[in-house]
């Protein structure tokens, strides 16, 4: 086995005796894109300091390269100085956008003019290159971020941690950030750490992701298996499983179960057995919405009646009442043309394929 | 208010021919009260970096402590300067008692707690996050510490400024331990005592002008390198 750039073992922080991390194992290989995503308070920007050597843990060690950075400042410092640490606020230093991205070269002691080469190149990939002479005060929220990422990257880590890349952006500049950052990581083949929490960021940037609830890392795996198999209620609603609905499993014969749920039966491919208590977790753009029943090869189809309609841009988010609620979503057209309004009888039908069951505990 | 006008056109006629005396007397003020900003500088800045950078037991209080000393009288310290050096004093080996040497040292104790109190300020305005960006980009300890004044440089000037306002302008200091002698001590305040003492107003006036021209002038010259 391959020695991992980054080792954490067992690691916690306490702060005023709340736990922020606890028991955080994790081993990130060399040129591995990482991303942890968890609602805000989770302890992402809490791991990604203590990982920068900028904090201590209360508890636990932190491997770098296999090497203890415990030990002394000196060690941290030169460490740290292998790594690039975006922060959550954009801050830049008050003098001009190309002091800015020098400021590592400098302090890491490269001669001047390796210093204008490395910085050009930055400014090129950042596209800040007409910028260069401005203060950095000056810029837009996008733009400051993108000379904190070329000021990261300029030193050439091994390592970058991002702490939410786009957090606090325009759909726009945060596009524009995301395309620069897969650049950045494609070229250099660069080992990356990112905190998000935006799970289809992390999809499109990692290969690998950890989610982070209250200090503890739930579930860890590739980002389609978050995606589609989280394990258990807290990560299915981050990944937008938004029906969560309880159940218990009745029988189940060749992994096809039908499961109980307040009277009704859904039916499932699982692998639990008669008596298990479950959730259903189906995802709202997973649920069909017909006035009669349909005839499909789904064999889920429930009637129920809607309870409250809402729009959200071209979508329109229904919520019906069949013995418990499920939310669809389905198009604003379609939901014009059938009607659906509060009231509407209507049969809400879902493929046995899109259920997704998890034990409760 | 004749008395205002014929000292306004006295200081211009005293400027325009420039008279050696006015001239000594001006270069005087000027190089005591540049000598000690500088050293107060010197001594300051690294000293409130030391105060602000680190926490220790008392911190709070010694800010209150020397923000009090703001108001110091320049006479209580001109008193305690003249009896550190005068000969039965502590220091009074040193013989620089009615020198220019001994405004510079009080002027430097002077101006120390403004100096102090407002580049803490200063230091205190700069982000935090700025601290943890430039650690996370490997910056060192005296590194960091030489950020953090790049950053907070609009503050630290205005703390100069104000220093040197007060230095220049302090008139108990330069009597009590210059002794407003005549070619080696008389600075533009000294001069103006003295000179409203004996009566000649429009004179006193016109080197109450002078000093503020001259004030004026670095003002300018400061705020010039500010912008940079």
């Amino acid at each position: 086995m391959t020695m991992p750039l980054v080792e954490l073992r067992d690691l916690g922080q306490t702060r005023d005796v709340r736990d922020i991390l606890k028991g955080v194992n994790l081993r990130i290989d060399r040129g591995e894109v990482f991303a942890m995503i968890g609602p805000t308070g989770a302890g992402k920007t809490t791991l990604l300091r203590i990982i920068d050597l900028l904090d201590n843990p209360s508890q636990g060690v932190l491997l770098y390269n296999g090497t203890d950075v415990a030990s002394s400042d000196k060690f941290r410092l030169e460490t740290r100085r292998r790594m690039a640490f975006v922060l959550q606020k954009p801050v830049v230093f008050n003098t001009s956008v190309y002091d800015n991205v020098a400021y590592g070269l400098k302090w890491r002691g490269i001669d001047k003019t390796q210093v204008r080469e490395k910085v050009d190149e930055m400014l090129d990939i950042t596209g800040l290159a007409e910028y260069k002479g401005r203060n950095a005060h000056t810029l837009s929220g996008g733009e400051m971020q993108r000379v904190a990422i070329a000021r990261a990257v300029a030193t050439d880590p091994e390592l970058l941690l991002l702490d939410e890349p786009t957090a606090n952006l325009d759909p726009v500049s945060a596009a524009k950030i995301e395309d620069i950052l897969a650049n950045i990581i494609k070229k250099n083949a660069i080992t990356v750490i990112m905190a998000t929490h935006d799970m289809a960021q992390g999809q499109r940037l990692a290969d690998r992701i950890a989610v982070l609830v209250n200090g503890e890392i739930v579930q860890i795996g590739r980002s389609n298996d978050i995606f589609f198999n989280p394990t258990n209620r807290e990560v299915a609603e981050f990944v937008g499983m938004e029906n969560i609905i309880n159940g218990v499993v009745v029988s189940n014969e060749g992994e096809m179960t039908t499961i109980d749920v307040n009277g009704t039966v859904i039916e499932a491919v699982t692998d639990y057995s008669p008596g298990d208590e479950v959730s259903v977790c189906i995802r709202p753009e997973d649920v069909t919405v017909a006035l009669a029943r349909l005839s499909s090869s789904a064999r889920n189809s429930l009637a129920g009646t809607i309870t409250w309609t809402v729009s959200s841009g071209p979508l329109c988010r229904v919520e019906i009442d069949c013995r418990f609620p499920l939310v669809a979503l389905v198009t604003k057209r379609s939901a014009e043309e059938m009607g659906l309004v509060k009231g509407t009888q209507v049969y809400a039908t879902f493929k046995v394929v899109s259920i997704h069951v998890i034990r409760r505990r | 208010m004749t008395q205002l006008w014929d000292g306004f056109l006295k200081a211009l006629e005293l400027i325009y021919t420039f008279d050696p005396e006015v001239v000594q007397i001006a270069a005087r003020s000027l190089s005591i009260g540049l000598t000690s900003i500088v050293i107060g500088s010197a001594i300051c800045i690294p000293l409130a970096g030391l105060i602000h950078f680190n926490q220790f037991w008392g911190k709070r209080f010694l800010v209150s402590l020397i923000q009090t000393f703001y108001s110091i009288p320049t006479v209580v310290i001109g008193l305690f300067v003249f009896v550190m050096l005068s000969n039965a004093g502590p220091v009074g080996g040193l013989g620089i008692l009615y020198t220019p040497a001994a405004i510079v040292v009080g002027q430097v104790i002077l101006i120390t707690p403004i100096l102090l109190g407002l580049i803490i300020s200063a230091f205190r305005g700069v982000d935090k996050t700025i601290l943890d960006t430039a650690r996370s980009m490997g910056a060192s300890g005296w590194q960091m510490a030489l950020l953090v004044i790049k950053e907070a440089r609009f503050g630290v000037m205005a703390a100069v400024i104000m220093g040197f306002g007060r230095a220049i302008s302090e008139v108990g200091i330069s009597l009590m331990v210059g002794g407003n002698i005549r070619g080696v001590t008389r600075v533009i305040t000294t001069a103006i005592s003295l000179e409203a003492g004996r009566g000649d107003i429009e004179l006193a006036l016109a080197l109450g002008m002078i000093l503020i021209f001259l004030a004026l002038v670095v003002n300018i010259i400061m705020n010039r390198i500010q912008q940079k």
